[in-house]
């Protein structure tokens, strides 16, 4: 019997739980015998699941040149990820993927300045690419990354943001949050406004991750500044079954978003029909 | 090309189901259904479209994929795959034989993920088509370069008053004839072609047969998606999935876990575009109007499943659509409706 099925998972283990905001934790999974469950490109997903409880996508929010172990940052949305929210150290879980296409790390991005915009839990996704140029940084230009959330306890991995990211190896880290807060001195207001004060010229190559309506402010300023959306990449994120373009479940017109995505050039969806 | 007197039929599919398990069009509780055949069952290949088509020998309306237990923190994982079954299916019409060929383009087409549960039933299962005899008003199968006179599959038939004509296409088709032959006599294809001109003659006069699907392309989606005829033609659709699961070539699928006490049964069920909750998710859900899931699937079909499978459109043009909708909408008002919107 083929037992190559896409649709039928591997066993992983949860090895680390850490709280990132009151509803996002960030899960370490390894293989039973320890190591990733299988190798990925920044911008893919898996499909985790408690049998009897649910299986639901997440974007890898590790990088590849992490061979210990894959991470997963989950918020509490349903039925799913309540229960992982209470699960503890030890847990297996099943896993399968990796799923949909990566963002070009290794082609369209080299040597390019790079400038990531995110939103909310949308900076999971972008950690993968963020982790994977600080360790090939040599291969890329400059490299700045915007991240806002609703409240400065809603920035997702912040203890990496503020000790690792920020300032090391040319990596320039601005937050905002959107409404004043006691003990904040950063920014305050909304993505798009703060990426427009912050002048960047448009030559940047831009990775741009988030909420639906907080893309499409981002894109809309983007191309006010005068970017190219040849040079913009984004992911979606559409209700998913089997992840492998068969379910029929996440297409925009044509497209698998599982498939063909998450990852898409601004200017291919714009092609698309606005279904997402 | 091979004979055999209509009378001896009986004992021809009792000589098949000696080799592998047969199904067929029966007749049960007044409805006609493939269903397994025996000496005593009601066979009914006068009637042309089973209510459901064939689809689920290959992909089952519901089918268990994997099971767990689990014990604290622990998952166990058992492999419940069962070897399938070798079987033929008898009677299957043009139309739906070749949605299998549709459905291979899903389910088998993309190397990296190939359906392995179907693969084995397709590996499994010799389809033995019928011609049709008398294509029903309903019927638009030329429409997609489907010839009912000449039904596709592993093997042929065709049954000309008291004598029925065999013919293998496929390596598996002559596999199953050989041990068969002993049955038969030779014939001639000749003998079937007065026979064919007149299915011709009948599929000439169908309603719907010069439905046109020119326009129906990936260039023109846009203007598609976009056509204001969409609101007027969805509006009485009562969402209620008919058109889907009895269609030969709709493949969405769930999957969903089962408690059945003893362990968990994961199961990759059937499922419809035309529900309001296919595309729920917890930050909100694309589809949320009738009209945008009624669009989906028949963009599907004309526009975005062609543009995925060169040129190939998911319909066969079985007619069950046509048939069963309860508020009589179907793929042919639609493609008529939206027929000039993207021509330049
Ligand atoms: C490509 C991709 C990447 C993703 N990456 C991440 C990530 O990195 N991190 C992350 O946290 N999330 C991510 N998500 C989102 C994640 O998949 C969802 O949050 C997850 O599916 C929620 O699962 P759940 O079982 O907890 O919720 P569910 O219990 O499935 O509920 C989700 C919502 O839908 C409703 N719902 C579901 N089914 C039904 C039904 N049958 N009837 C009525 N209502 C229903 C529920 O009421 C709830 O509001 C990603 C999604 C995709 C597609
Ligand atoms: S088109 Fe007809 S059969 Fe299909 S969901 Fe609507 S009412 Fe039901
Ligand atoms: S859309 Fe209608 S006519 Fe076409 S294959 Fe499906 S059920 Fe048959
Ligand atoms: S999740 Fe099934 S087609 Fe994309």
């Amino acid at each position: 019997m083929n037992n190559k099925e896409a649709l039928i998972p591997k066993l992983g283990i949860i090895t680390d739980i850490r709280d990132e905001t009151p509803d996002v934790k960030t899960f370490s999974v390894t293989a039973l015998n320890g190591g990733v469950v299988f190798p990925h490109m920044p911008g893919q997903c898996a499909m985790l699941s408690i049998p009897g409880v649910g299986e639901a996508m997440f974007s890898i929010c590790s990088s590849p040149t992490n061979k210990e172990f894959m991470e997963y940052s989950i918020k509490k949305a349903g039925v799913l990820t309540d229960w992982l929210h209470l699960a503890e150290i030890g847990q297996q879980i099943t896993v399968r993927g990796p799923y949909g296409n990566a963002f070009p790390v290794e082609d369209d991005l080299k040597g390019k300045d790079i400038l990531f915009i995110a939103g909310g839990i949308g900076l999971a996704p972008l950690r993968s690419v963020i982790n994977y140029v600080r360790d090939h940084r040599e291969n890329y230009g400059e490299v700045d990354i915007v991240y806002g959330a609703r409240s400065a306890d809603d920035l997702v991995f912040r203890k990496e943001i503020e000790n690792e990211w920020d300032s090391k190896n040319g990596v320039k880290v601005h937050l905002t949050i959107d409404r004043e807060q006691e003990g904040w001195d950063g920014n305050v207001g909304f993505v798009p406004g703060f990426v427009k004060s912050l002048k960047f010229t448009p030559d940047r190559t831009t990775l741009v991750c988030g909420p639906p309506i907080m893309i499409k402010f981002v894109l809309k300023t983007l191309e006010e500044m005068g970017f190219d959306s040849t040079k913009i990449y984004t992911t979606m994120e559409l209700r998913m079954k089997c992840g492998i373009g068969k379910c029929g479940r996440c297409n925009i017109g044509s497209k698998y978003v599982c498939k063909d995505g998450p990852v898409f050039r601004c200017d291919d969806l714009a092609k698309l029909p606005d279904e997402y | 090309m091979l004979k055999l007197p209509v009378s001896k039929m009986d004992e021809l599919f009792s000589l098949i189901n000696s080799e592998r398990t047969l199904y067929m069009p029966l007749e049960k509780n007044s409805e006609i259904c493939f269903d397994k055949w025996s000496s005593d069952a009601s066979i009914r290949l006068d009637k042309l479209n089973t209510v459901k088509s064939p689809k689920d020998f290959f992909f089952p309306a519901s089918e268990n994929i994997a099971a767990f237990k689990t014990k604290g923190k622990e998952i166990i994982m058992d492999d419940i795959r069962s070897e399938i079954e070798p079987f033929a299916l008898f009677g299957v019409r043009a139309c739906d034989a070749e949605s299998f060929n549709l459905l291979d383009l899903i389910f088998l087409n993309d190397k990296d993920f190939v359906d392995t549960f179907y693969e084995s039933r397709r590996q499994n299962g010799i389809i033995i088509t019928t011609a049709c005899n008398e294509p029903e008003e309903t019927c638009f199968c030329n429409v997609f370069n489907i010839d009912a006179a000449n039904p596709g599959g592993d093997i042929s038939t065709w049954i000309i008053d008291d004598t029925l004509y065999w013919n293998s296409l496929t390596k598996k088709g002559s596999g199953l004839t050989e041990k068969i032959k002993k049955m038969f006599e030779q014939a001639d294809e000749s003998e079937i072609a007065d026979h064919q001109a007149k299915i011709s003659g009948v599929i000439n006069k169908l309603p719907f047969k010069d439905l046109s699907l020119d326009g129906f392309t990936g260039e023109a989606l846009i203007e598609k998606f976009s056509s204001n005829q969409w609101e007027e033609i969805c509006h009485t659709c009562l969402s209620c999935g008919t058109c889907t699961f009895i269609c030969p070539t709709c493949h969405c699928y769930d999957i969903q876990d089962f408690d059945t006490g003893k362990e968990i049964h994961r199961i990759k069920c059937w499922d419809s575009c035309m529900y309001y909750d296919f595309t729920l998710m917890a930050h909100g859900n694309p589809r949320t109007s009738l009209l945008e899931r009624f669009r989906q699937r028949y963009m599907h079909k004309l526009v975005y499943f062609p543009e995925n499978n060169d040129g190939a459109y998911a319909c066969v043009g079985c007619g069950r659509c046509v048939q069963k909708c309860p508020i009589s909408m179907n793929i042919v008002k639609v493609a008529k409706a939206l027929k000039y919107e993207g021509m330049k």
